[in-house]
């Protein structure tokens, strides 16, 4: 669906579709606090996990003020030639004004355009918040407030943009004139491919964590990751069949995509553990619930049920064996937010290329054809390689150039005395756990 | 007056406290520990990368006991604790100078 605003458009309020977008709000916002939160902190050592935590309401703070101001307008502003098709003006709508109580999305599902405005927040919110698995226990508290605002502005927004605003990558786009409408339901680019490529350029600018890999870098709480993997199912609901944009046919198939594709990555997730490993374990089958989830994003409602359990199957095997890129490479993805956001994006966006079908009534945007596997050729398949690959530069490439001028200025890395001696303590005075022999020092707390 | 102390496989210590009363123990501390002997530790497996944990849980029991009582005390607590199994634990004795109830401030074995 697009949320474009259609200024002045008709609209009658259709109540259902409304009280369901409010609610779909609602568990994608429960997506990043807490179930991210807790999913990371709980992988995170017990001296950094308040960090953790903390990190994740960050974005939801700064990313969730800037969407009100100006983050909205930027990314679903009505303009969409020269420059405007890759970010929209970001005054358009600055503060929300001229955005009325009673103006409709232009997508005519009589939903109110604030709803859409509270729906989208959610999702800027996150996909800053996904890419401080990367970067956990090393970064300045300061730099990552700084990034998450200036990273949201010149890379979420735009690409928001781009591919659902009407822009570059959008149905009515160039990509798709020149080949097919690329499909993206709700986030395969936009929120995964976009983190996961984030993360990979601040890992590579920071560095390692002092002592990785041979280090004791254990998940500390284990109930805490199945836990936030538990929640990010559920809200995932509200992610993928939210995006229909109305409560209808089409997203309940997004609903039940989403549903087998992620029960089938975590069991082919644990098989590929079994194997290799020998052991089905916990953090696996959190591990392929977030894989399968990734995948399926862009493909919600673009498949049938045996493309849903095709992606979700692939997902699981692919990404578990991602995990171990790292390690070949040498680079320190603390959190495995490349080997699961990343590859899972790539993994889901390009499958559609293969599985995309409008038999049974799948949805997909006016221009988009089937996939290999449905007849429809090898054109979607190309499109869908194109926008995946567009994204992946685009996010790294801008990443890495905020995060160097970041570095320059004010420096990204913690101190290594703070990140050996526990980030929770040296930078928010605090610690999750210790509860014995503490003593007062003042009565009274400052003016 | 004699410290009986044992560290224990955690999953033996109902028995032994159990064991341990039946013998006229009427107080002791249980701590949870860390540790290990010739049984080593085990491998752990966290998304592909194997770790070697050295130090497995085991829980530490302590009693105060009288002279005469240690030996049937001990005794006790290591029939109670042994599966014959590697990492089954040990259990010292050691000579004790004085202990006081903090309460009424009593001395030795009337402390006890």
């Amino acid at each position: 669906m697009t949320f474009t605003l259609i200024a002045g458009d008709a609209f009658k309020l259709d109540t259902g579709n409304t009280a369901w977008m409010m609610t779909s709000a609602v568990i994608v916002l429960m997506m990043t606090v807490p179930a991210l939160a807790f999913f990371y902190g709980g992988m995170v050592r017990s001296k950094s996990v308040l960090n953790m935590l903390m990190m994740n309401f960050i974005a939801a703070g700064t990313v969730g003020f800037i969407w009100i101001l100006y983050g909205y307008s930027e990314s679903f502003g009505s303009a969409t030639t020269g420059i405007n098709q890759f970010f929209a003006n970001p005054f358009q709508y600055f503060g929300l004004i001229n955005l009325t109580d009673d103006k409709g999305l232009g997508a005519a599902v009589g939903v109110p355009a604030l709803v859409g405005v509270a729906f989208q927040s959610t999702f800027a919110v996150i996909t800053v918040a996904l890419i401080t698995g990367a970067i956990a226990d090393r970064i300045k508290f300061s730099s990552w407030i700084a990034f998450s605002i200036i990273w949201a502005t010149a890379v979420y927004f735009p690409l928001a943009h781009m591919v659902w605003g009407g822009g570059f990558l959008s149905p009515s786009g160039p990509v798709a004139s020149w080949l097919s409408a690329p499909i993206d339901f709700a986030g395969g680019t936009v929120v995964h491919i976009d983190a996961g490529a984030a993360g990979l350029a601040l890992v590579l600018l920071l560095g390692k964590r002092k002592g990785w890999p041979g280090g004791p870098f254990r998940p500390h709480n284990l109930p805490y990751v199945m836990l936030g993997a538990a929640l990010l199912w559920v809200g995932w609901f509200g992610f993928n069949a939210g995006s229909e944009g109305a409560a209808d046919g089409t997203a309940a198939r997004a609903w039940i995509n989403t549903f087998v594709a992620t029960a089938v990555a975590m069991l082919t997730w644990l098989l590929t553990e079994k194997v290799r490993d020998g052991r089905a374990t916990s953090l696996g089958a959190a591990s392929g619930v977030v894989a399968g989830l990734v995948a399926i994003t862009p493909a919600a409602a673009a498949v049938d049920s045996f493309g849903a359990i095709a992606i979700g199957g692939i997902a699981g095997v692919v990404c578990a064996l991602a995990i171990g890129l790292k390690f070949k490479y040498g680079f320190d993805d603390a959190l495995d937010v490349v080997g699961v956001h990343l590859v899972g994006g790539i993994t889901g966006t390009v499958l559609i290329g293969f599985f995309a079908t409008h038999h049974q009534g799948a949805w997909y945007p006016t221009g988009a054809k089937d996939g290999l596997l449905y007849g429809g050729g090898i054109t979607q398949l190309l499109a869908q390689i194109v926008v995946a690959a567009f994204a992946v530069v685009f996010s790294f490439v801008l990443t890495y150039v905020i995060g160097y001028i970041i570095k320059q200025v004010g420096g990204l890395r913690l101190s290594e005395e703070a990140e050996v001696g526990g980030i929770d303590l040296a930078v928010h005075g605090e610690t999750a756990y210790e509860s014995i022999g503490a003593t007062r020092l003042n009565t009274e707390v400052k003016a | 007056m004699k410290l009986v102390t044992g560290v224990i496989q955690p999953h033996r210590l109902d028995d032994v406290k159990s064991a341990l009363e039946a013998a006229g123990v009427r107080g002791m501390t249980v701590s949870e520990a860390s540790g290990y002997g010739r049984q080593r530790g085990h491998t752990e497996v966290y998304r592909g990368a194997e770790y070697t944990v050295d130090l497995v849980p085991k829980v530490r029991i302590e009693a105060l006991v009288d002279d005469a009582d240690a030996p049937a005390v001990t005794d006790a607590l290591v029939k109670a604790a042994q599966t014959g199994k590697i990492g089954d634990g040990k259990v010292w004795i050691t000579p004790v100078d004085d202990v006081i109830r903090v309460r009424t401030g009593e001395r030795g074995p009337g402390a006890l």
